[in-house]
C-alpha cells in the first residue's frame, strides 16, 4: 500500500462520487420542470397522453431523485472524510454556501416529493401542482448555491486573509463571482439539454421496439423541441463562459487550445496529442488561425501558452479531449434535435426516418456524456489549485491513510458500477413496459 | 454571554436537535428496513408504503447535522470525519444501497425485486450498524483501548433494537390487520434487548469517561439529574404494558410510538448532558472548534428564518400523509 499516492487516491475517489452524483441533479433539475410542464397541459388540454407522459417520467424521475439524494449525502461527508484542510481554510466561506443548499434547497425538494409523488387523492390538483414547483425550484435552488461555491474556488472574490483564514468581505462578490453567471447558466441548459435527449432516446426507443404508448409521441415531440430550442442557446453562453475563463484562468483555455507557447493567429486544432513531456502536440490538424478567431474574435489575436505558467496549469491532454468530446456532443446534439423538428414538421413521430430514431437511441445519455466532460475540463482545469490562484490542492487533503482510501475508493466504484447499469437498465425496462398505469405495478396494488 | 459567544452555543443546540430528530425519523424507516424480511411478500409493499412519502426528508436532517458540523465547527469536523472514516464510509453505502432499493424494487422486473428487497435489509442493517460505531467511538472522544471499543460495540447492538423499537411502532400506527398486529409483536420483542442495551450503557459510559462520573455523581447534580433515567424507565414499563392491551391496536395506536420517542429522548438528554460542552469528548469544547462570528452570523439568520419553515412544512408533510397509509401510487 505504500506506493499509493493518498492524494491521487482522494482525488479519484472525490471525482468518482461527484461523477456519479452530478448525473442524477442533471436529469431531476431540468426533468422536474418538464413534469410540471406535462401536468400543467393535461389540465389544460385533458388530453390522456399528458397524464400518460407524466406518470412514465414521474417513475424516472424518483428513482433519479433518489440516486441523487443518497449520493448527494456522500459528498457531503467528503469534504471533512478527505479534504478536511478545505474547511479549514476557507469553511468560512464555503460553510454558509453549502448550509443554505441545506436549509433552503434540500428540505424543500425532499420534504415536497412526497407530496408530489404520493399526495394524489390527499391533496387538491392546485396544492399538488404548488408542491411539484417546489420541488422544481429546490433542485434549481440548490444548482445555484453549489455553483455559487464551485465558481467561487474557480474564480474566487469578495473575500481577505488574515492568518491563513479565509474571511467574508462582502457575500454579493462571493455568491456573484466572475464567473458565476456563465457557469450557473451553463449547467442549467445542460440539465435542460440532457432531459431533452433522454426524453426523445427513450421515446424513440419505444416506437422501434413497437412499444408505444400515448406518452410515447408528446415526449419525444417536447424533447426536440426542446433540444433544438436549448443547444443555439447553450452554444452562445458556452462562448461566453469561454470567453470569461480565458479572461481569468488562460492556462485552463490553454490547455483546452493545446497551445503552449503564446502566439498570434493561433490555429483550431481539431486532433492532437499533446506531450507534456516534449511540451508539444504530435499530429497536429487544425484550422489556421481558428483559436484566436474564437477566443479574441479576431484571426490575429494573441493566445497565451501554456509555457507562460509552466508549473502551475493543469493537466493538457484531459483537457484539450474532454473539451473536444463536449463540443462534439453538441454539435450532434444541433444536428440530431434539427433535423428531428424539420422532420416532424411532415410527419408522426412514430413515422420519423429509422436512422434519426435510431440515432436518438444512441445519443439517449449523451447529456450525461457532455456535462461530465465538461466538468472535467473545468475541473481539472482548476489544478493544481482547489481554489484556484490561492490554496494548493495537495496542501488541503486529509490524513487519511492511502489504505483507509483504497477500501473506500474500490467500495464506491463497485456499488456506483452496479447502480448505474441498474438505473440504465430499469429505464429502458419501464419505458419498454408498455403501460401508462401507475407506481401500483409489480405488486403494489 | 455575548453574542459572539452565543452564536456557537446556537449551533451545538442545533446540531443536537438535528442529529435528534435524524435518530427519531430516519430511526422509524431504518427500523421498518430491518424488519422487511420478516414479513411475507405481500406484506413488504405495505410496510414500504408507510415510510415511502417521508424517508427522503428524513435522511435530510443527517446532511443538516453534518452540514452544521462542517460550517459552525469546522476544526471539529474534519476531527470526527477523520477519525471515523471506514464507519462513516460504510453508512454511506448502506445508505446508498436502502435508498435506491426503495425505488428500484418496485421498478425492476419482478424477479430482481427479491434482490432489492435484500439490498434494502441490508443496507439499513449496515447503516445502524455503523452509526452505533461512530456514536460509541465519539462519545468516548475515539479513545483507544479494549474498553472504549467494547463500549462502542455495546452502543453498535443496542441502536438496531432501538430502531426497529421505533419502527415497530411506527407500523403500529400506520398499518391494520395482520400486518398491524406483526407491528406489535415486532416492538415488544425490541423492549428487551432496548432495556438491556440502555442499562448497560448507562453504567458503561460512566466507567469509561472520568468526566461523565464526575458530571453526574455530585450530589446536587445527580438529584437534578435523576428524572431522566426515571422516566426512561417509565416510558419503557409504560410501553410494554400497553403493547399488550388490545386498544393499542385501536384508538390508542399513536401512543407506542409516542412512548419510543420519549425513551429515546432522555437517552439523547443523557448523552447530551455528558458531552456538553465538548464537541470532541474532552479535547475540543464548542467554542474552540467555532467557525468565525461573521460566517456564523450569516448562518445563523438563514437557520433562524428557515428551520421554522421547514418545521413547517415537514408537519404539513406528516399531515398529508396522516392515518393508515395506503399503497403508494403515482398519479
Amino acid at each position: 500500500m505504500e506506493t499509493l499516492d493518498p492524494l491521487l487516491l482522494a482525488r479519484i475517489q472525490f471525482a468518482a462520487n461527484i461523477t456519479f452524483h452530478i448525473l442524477f441533479p442533471t436529469i431531476t433539475i431540468a426533468l422536474c420542470w418538464a413534469l410540471l410542464f406535462f401536468r400543467w397541459r393535461w389540465i389544460a388540454t385533458r388530453n390522456e397522453a399528458w397524464l400518460a407522459a407524466y406518470r412514465l417520467w414521474t417513475k424516472v424521475f424518483a428513482l433519479s431523485f433518489a440516486m441523487g439524494v443518497v449520493s448527494g449525502i456522500t459528498m457531503s461527508f467528503q469534504f471533512g472524510t478527505n479534504w478536511p484542510g478545505f474547511m479549514e481554510r476557507v469553511g468560512n466561506i464555503a460553510g454558509p454556501l453549502l448550509g443554505y443548499e441545506v436549509l433552503t434547497a434540500f428540505f424543500l425538494e425532499a420534504t415536497f416529493l412526497g407530496v408530489m409523488l404520493f399526495g394524489h387523492g390527499r391533496v387538491s390538483e392546485r396544492v399538488h401542482m404548488i408542491a411539484t414547483a417546489l420541488v422544481a425550484l429546490g433542485t434549481t435552488s440548490s444548482a445555484f448555491w453549489i455553483l455559487a461555491l464551485n465558481s467561487w474556488m474557480q474564480t474566487p472574490a469578495g473575500f481577505y486573509v488574515e492568518s491563513g483564514q479565509y474571511h467574508v468581505e462582502s457575500w454579493l462578490a462571493v455568491i456573484f463571482n466572475p464567473s458565476f453567471p456563465y457557469r450557473f447558466t451553463h449547467m442549467l441548459i445542460a440539465s435542460g439539454l440532457t432531459v431533452s435527449f433522454l426524453l426523445a432516446g427513450l421515446s424513440a426507443w419505444q416506437i422501434l421496439r413497437r412499444r408505444e404508448t400515448l406518452a410515447t409521441a408528446v415526449a419525444l415531440r417536447t424533447g426536440l423541441i426542446a433540444g433544438a430550442v436549448l443547444i443555439p442557446l447553450q452554444i452562445f453562453v458556452g462562448d461566453m463562459h469561454g470567453l470569461n475563463t480565458l479572461e481569468h484562468q488562460p492556462q485552463k483555455v490553454a490547455a483546452i487550445e493545446g497551445v503552449w507557447q503564446t502566439e498570434r493567429g493561433a490555429p483550431l486544432l481539431l486532433f492532437a496529442m499533446p506531450d507534456e513531456k516534449t511540451r508539444s502536440n504530435r499530429f497536429e490538424i487544425g484550422i489556421p488561425k481558428g483559436a484566436s478567431l474564437i477566443l479574441k474574435h479576431d484571426p490575429e489575436g494573441e493566445i497565451r501558452g501554456l509555457n507562460e505558467f509552466e508549473g502551475r496549469h493543469p493537466p493538457v491532454a484531459p483537457l484539450f479531449w474532454g473539451f473536444r468530446i463536449m463540443v462534439g456532443i453538441g454539435v450532434l446534439m444541433l444536428l440530431a434535435s434539427w433535423a428531428g423538428v424539420w422532420a416532424l414538421r411532415r410527419r408522426a413521430p412514430n413515422a420519423l426516418p429509422r436512422p434519426l430514431l435510431w440515432g436518438l437511441v444512441g445519443m439517449t445519455f449523451s447529456g450525461w456524456v457532455a456535462t461530465v466532460a465538461g466538468w472535467y475540463v473545468t475541473e481539472i482545469g482548476r489544478q493544481p489549485y482547489l481554489v484556484f490562484g490561492e490554496l494548493l490542492t495537495r496542501d488541503l487533503v486529509g490524513p487519511a491513510p492511502a489504505s483507509s482510501i483504497a477500501i473506500s475508493l474500490t467500495a464506491y466504484l463497485i456499488t456506483y458500477l452496479v447502480l448505474i447499469v441498474a438505473y440504465v437498465s430499469v429505464l429502458f425496462y419501464m419505458a419498454g413496459k408498455a403501460d401508462s398505469t401507475p407506481y401500483a405495478q409489480g405488486g403494489q396494488a | 454571554m455575548s453574542f459572539a459567544q452565543f452564536l456557537p452555543l446556537f449551533f451545538f443546540v442545533i446540531l443536537g436537535v438535528a442529529m435528534l430528530l435524524y435518530v427519531l425519523l430516519d430511526g422509524f424507516d431504518l427500523g421498518i428496513g430491518l424488519l422487511l424480511p420478516l414479513a411475507p411478500n405481500a406484506e413488504k409493499d405495505s410496510m414500504v408504503a408507510s415510510i415511502g412519502p417521508f424517508w427522503d426528508a428524513n435522511e435530510t436532517w443527517l446532511v443538516l447535522g453534518v452540514g452544521i458540523l462542517l460550517i459552525a465547527f469546522p476544526q471539529a469536523h474534519g476531527q470526527i470525519l477523520g477519525a471515523l472514516y471506514l464507519p462513516v464510509t460504510a453508512m454511506l453505502i448502506g445508505l446508498i444501497l436502502r435508498g435506491v432499493a426503495f425505488d428500484f424494487r418496485v421498478k425492476a422486473r419482478d424477479h430482481h425485486k427479491r434482490l432489492w428487497n435484500l439490498n434494502f435489509f441490508a443496507g439499513s442493517l449496515i447503516a445502524t450498524l455503523a452509526q452505533g460505531w461512530m456514536l460509541g467511538r465519539y462519545v468516548t472522544g475515539f479513545g483507544q483501548g479494549t474498553g472504549h471499543h467494547a463500549f462502542a460495540l455495546l452502543i453498535t447492538l443496542t441502536l438496531p433494537a432501538a430502531y426497529v423499537m421505533l419502527g415497530g411502532c411506527w407500523l403500529l400506527l400506520k398499518s391494520e390487520g395482520d400486518l398491524q398486529e406483526k407491528a406489535r409483536c415486532w416492538a415488544r420483542r425490541s423492549l428487551v434487548p432496548v432495556a438491556l442495551g440502555l442499562l448497560l450503557i448507562s453504567l458503561a459510559t460512566p466507567w469509561v469517561s472520568e468526566t461523565v462520573r464526575e458530571r453526574w455523581f455530585t450530589m446536587p447534580a445527580f438529584l437534578a439529574l435523576l428524572p431522566i433515567p426515571l422516566i426512561c424507565v417509565l416510558a419503557l414499563a409504560g410501553l410494554a404494558w400497553v403493547l399488550q392491551r388490545p386498544r393499542v391496536r385501536e384508538e390508542f395506536a399513536w401512543l407506542p410510538f409516542v412512548l419510543a420517542i420519549v425513551i429515546l429522548l432522555m437517552g439523547f438528554f443523557g448523552l447530551a448532558y455528558s458531552l456538553y460542552p465538548y464537541v470532541i469528548m474532552d479535547r475540543m469544547t464548542l467554542w474552540d472548534a467555532a467557525a468565525s462570528t461573521p460566517a456564523l452570523t450569516v448562518i445563523f439568520i438563514g437557520t433562524v428564518i428557515t428551520v421554522p419553515v421547514i418545521l413547517g412544512y415537514t408537519a404539513f408533510s406528516y399531515w398529508v400523509f396522516r392515518g393508515k397509509s395506503t399503497p403508494l401510487t403515482y398519479g
